[in-house]
């Protein structure tokens, strides 16, 4: 049963998460980073970038888009890619929002 | 043949350009004296009004130093009013009895602000606008704070108004007529430009009749009586409504005078081996009060001067006003009447009117507002009574829609006339700048200035000679030269440090909206150097933004390539204890730290530390007394230190303790980048202070101060800043040195290369030899320790930022099913 479908969890609430920051989701032996942005948009990607595994949850969040603090990638929270000249992707995962609460989409 | 004498009455921008033009055309003709009532060299009036509104300073606005006058062996007499001319003995003599021997002379005396014959024009507040003293007296109302109300909506009032405002104060204006600016404008542009001031909180009243100013019993002004009856309190007021030539001077020496000093064609007074021009006389029954005018005048006298015929017939002015943010030109006559036609554009979304009025096919007067750069295009075929019968109907559009495919901006430029006008201050054509570029080999827009004038004077062509440059140059030319913060804003660090200040900009946002930003939220490059500026700017009032902070300064530790990160605790100037050295150990152990290093910085570094175990490591290594190191900011990192005096036998003073002083006084302080000290106990500089950004050397005399080395992608020895005699003063001395580099530094620009772009002179003038900058530059510094000087980790350890340490779920998928 379900074997295919989405799995929806919840995390945590909204306020959790501070304003143009991030937090972090322990799935086995996968991080998650959680950012929120200033229109309260929740995005969901691996903690982990495309160039050298940088952790993306310490970077800085500006325009939906988040710089890796060790070698400044600049990657989509939307789709995951990287942008500019850099060339990679980053997976990413469905959130919605019941209410206050962040549902994480797993699979 | 010996040299004649020439003379010169005033020292504004008119006579500084006919010198320039003498001494390019006979420059052993003259030995010339210069009689000054203000007590400064030449400068840019026209830029009084950016600064007035913060963004530019006297020194940027010098058009001639005090070098000039040296090199060109003039002799130039500051603060000397000339009381008389004697025109039968051929001298003049002024107030603090100087007097000097003409064969020629010429009178520059300008022109004085029309004082309106108010009751209360005498009392303490009332002000003009004219000069640089003007200037300083309302910076310094401004500060004061209050009301100011501008009496004059025409262009030097609006320019007052905007900078008064730009500085904090409450700003009304009042004009006599229905509309702004009316004898260069049209109602509808006048419309327009009164309600942006109003956009920006400044009140403007038109029809609006003063009757008096009223004062205290003290003698100052508290405010203004219109004529209906309304009173509006005031601090300072500012009359702006119009010059009148100053003529006192040749009226007493019996020259013909008018409402200005009459010139002939050929600029000689009554007298024909007296000169005048500028804003003093009358040509033709015409006086000027702008600044192209003069310039051609200036150029005829320089010829006349040495033997030539030139002759001076008149002018026709273009006006620019010059408030950042609104773009108004008018020029010619548009005014309506018989047998003209006008031709008018309106985008009222865009803020944008344009109006062209023809006369037989010809434009006789052209108004434009928000969108400007044809304007000089309009001006050219003004002046030039140019047919515009075969382009009417795009006429308006401008010259990019004229005949074939719309031109790019560049090739718009590159397609006009040589003889056309880009420089309407100068009278500069695009031939004499294209002609200049490529015969001397000219690359950037200062160099066209120091040989063209162009731009040189109110700068609002500078967009139009880059467009030339790159017309002329192609590729070889980069008009950003002024590098910009980054790709978010055109602005350049120094620019936005600037407007911070002058526009009392106290949060990111407020940045990024007041000063244009392209993106809404900044870049990774731009959040973090705004942060620090508005942090160093306004310590007590702005709230550092941690999300605007690259991670290290974020959680107050080093991220590793792994992820993990390093935690470095002050040791303060190097030293330590056996104390501290177990409780090191025991942290070590204890969260299985794998690496444990001695850092070139004399403390200890731990390495590889989770994230989640950071405040646990603090609160332990918090409980043995210890701070955080503050190994990963852009701040006061360590102060390496020798024994000194304490133990070595060459030691001089004792280091170890100024280097304690020094760190404990500093620590917590942000800079541009990161700041590394240290003190040496004797010349043998064992602390290695001589590559540090900051370094001391013990003397036996006291202590040299030096700064600005490097030693890592750079190497470079320090730059000595001085020698003072004790501890109190090094400290102080490295504190103000610190400050001024806080306050002046481009964000992560190192000491060295800030002190290469400022010069180690004026820093060692400022820090050295002007006692009231250092201290002032000092209490600062310790104003903002106040507020810096806060341990981050006993502050996590407590609670703060929680969220940065955990996880928000640890998730099992068994239990989530």
């Amino acid at each position: 049963m379900n074997v295919m479908s989405q799995t929806w969890v919840a995390i945590g609430d909204l306020t959790d998460i501070p304003i143009l920051g991030a937090r972090c989701v322990k799935n086995g032996d996968m991080t998650i980073a959680v950012f929120r942005t200033t229109d309260d948009q929740v995005f969901a990607v691996e903690d982990k970038c495309p160039h050298k595994n940088g952790p993306l949850s310490q970077g800085i969040v500006h325009d939906n888009c988040v710089t890796c603090p060790l070698h400044n990638w600049v990657i989509s929270l939307e789709t995951g890619q990287a942008q500019g000249a850099d060339e990679g992707q980053v997976r990413s995962f469905p959130v919605k929002m019941d209410g206050e609460t962040i549902l994480l989409g797993l699979r | 043949m010996t040299k004649q004498k020439l003379v010169i009455v005033g020292n504004g921008m008119a006579p500084g350009r006919m010198l320039e033009h003498l001494f390019t055309l006979a420059p052993d003709a003259y030995d010339v004296t210069i009689f000054n009532a203000e007590p400064r060299v030449n400068y840019n009036r026209l830029m009084l009004s950016p600064v007035l509104s913060g963004e530019k300073t006297y020194e940027d606005i010098i058009t001639h130093d005090d070098a000039w006058y040296a090199s060109n062996g003039i002799t130039l007499h500051k603060s000397a009013k000339v009381s008389g001319i004697d025109r039968e003995a051929k001298t003049v003599t002024s107030e603090n009895g100087i007097t000097a021997s003409y064969d020629k002379l010429v009178i520059a005396t300008g022109s004085s602000p029309f004082i309106i014959p108010l009751p209360g024009k005498d009392l303490d507040g009332v002000l003009t606008y004219r000069d640089l003293d003007d200037v300083d007296k309302m910076l310094a109302a401004a500060k004061a704070g209050g009301r100011a109300i501008v009496i004059g909506g025409g262009l030097l009032g609006l320019e007052a108004a905007a900078g008064l405002k730009m500085q904090g104060m409450e700003v009304t204006v009042l004009h006599l007529m229905p509309t702004l600016m009316e004898r260069q404008l049209d109602p509808a542009a006048g419309y327009l430009l009164e309600a942006e001031f109003v956009r920006r909180g400044i009140e403007v009243r038109t029809k609006a009749n003063s009757h008096e100013i009223l004062g205290t019993e003290d003698g100052k002004v508290r405010g203004i009586k219109l004529d209906d009856g309304t009173i509006i309190e005031a601090s300072i007021i500012v009359m702006a409504v119009g010059i009148r030539p100053s003529t006192d001077l040749a009226k007493a020496s019996g020259l013909d005078v008018n409402r200005g000093i009459i010139v002939g064609d050929d600029m000689r007074t009554s007298d024909p081996d007296i000169f005048s021009l500028g804003e003093c006389v009358e040509h033709r029954s015409m006086c000027y009060g702008l600044v192209a005018p003069l310039y051609e005048m200036a150029e005829v006298i320089a010829a006349n001067l040495t033997g030539a015929a030139a002759t001076y017939t008149g002018s026709v002015t273009a006006t620019k006003l010059k408030v950042t943010g609104v773009d108004l030109y008018s020029a010619g006559d548009f005014a309506e009447g018989e047998g003209r036609e006008e031709i008018v554009l309106r985008d009222g979304a865009a803020g944008i009117y344009k109006r062209l009025v023809l006369k037989d096919n010809r434009i006789i007067g052209a108004v434009l507002y928000g969108e400007t750069s044809d304007g000089p295009w309009f001006f050219d075929m003004l002046k030039k009574g140019t047919d515009v019968s075969a382009m009417r109907d795009t006429l308006i559009f401008g010259q990019a829609y004229q005949g074939g495919e719309p031109l790019d901006p560049t090739a718009a430029v590159a397609a006009l006339p040589d003889d056309a006008e880009i420089c309407g201050c100068n009278g500069v054509c695009k031939g004499k700048i294209v002609t200049a570029i490529k015969d001397k080999g000219l690359t950037s827009l200062d160099d066209v200035r120091a040989h063209t004038k162009a731009s040189a004077s109110c700068g609002t062509c500078t967009g139009l000679v880059e467009k030339l440059m790159v017309a002329t140059l192609g590729d070889a030319f980069n008009p950003q030269a002024v590098k910009p913060v980054c790709g978010c804003t055109h602005h350049s660090h120094d620019e936005v440090r600037r407007l911070i200040k002058a526009k009392g900009l106290k949060t990111i946002a407020a940045v990024m909206q007041e000063l244009e930003w392209t993106t809404s939220q900044g870049c990774a490059k731009c959040r973090p150097a705004l942060n620090y500026y508005l942090v160093c700017d306004w310590p007590d009032e702005y709230a550092d933004d941690y999300q605007s902070r690259f991670i290290n300064e974020r959680v107050h530790a080093n991220i590793q390539k792994d992820g993990t990160y390093s935690v470095v605790p002050r040791m303060w100037g190097g030293m330590t204890s056996s104390k501290e050295l177990r409780a090191i150990a025991d942290v070590v152990d204890k969260y299985n730290i794998p690496a444990v290093k001695c850092t070139g910085g004399q403390r200890i570094d731990m390495l590889g530390i989770k994230k989640e175990d950071l405040p646990g490591v603090w609160e332990d290594l918090g409980k043995a007394g210890f701070v955080s190191g503050q190994a990963y900011a852009k701040g006061l990192r360590t102060v390496k230190t020798c024994v000194g005096s304490d133990w070595c036998r060459f030691g001089t003073q004792d280091s170890t303790g100024l280097g304690i002083k020094l760190e404990k006084f500093m620590w917590g302080s942000w800079t541009p980048a990161k700041l590394k000290l240290a003190v040496s106990g004797c010349p043998r500089n064992c602390a290695e202070a001589t590559c540090k950004d900051i370094g001391i050397i013990c003397v036996d005399s006291g202590y040299e101060i030096h700064f600005a080395g490097a030693a890592g992608l750079d190497i470079k020895g320090t730059e000595v800043l001085g020698l003072v005699k004790t501890e109190e003063e090094a400290l102080e001395h490295v504190v103000a040195l610190a400050q001024m580099y806080r306050e002046q530094g481009h964000y992560l620009e190192r000491i060295y290369k800030w002190a290469k772009r400022i010069g180690v002179d004026e820093i060692r003038r400022q820090i050295m030899d002007d006692a009231d900058k250092r201290t002032a530059y000092f209490d600062r510094f310790v104003f903002s320790q106040k507020f810096a000087q806060v341990d981050p980790w006993s502050e996590r350890v407590s609670g703060k930022d929680k969220h940065e340490f955990k996880p928000m779920a640890t998730l099992s998928l068994e239990a989530a099913e």
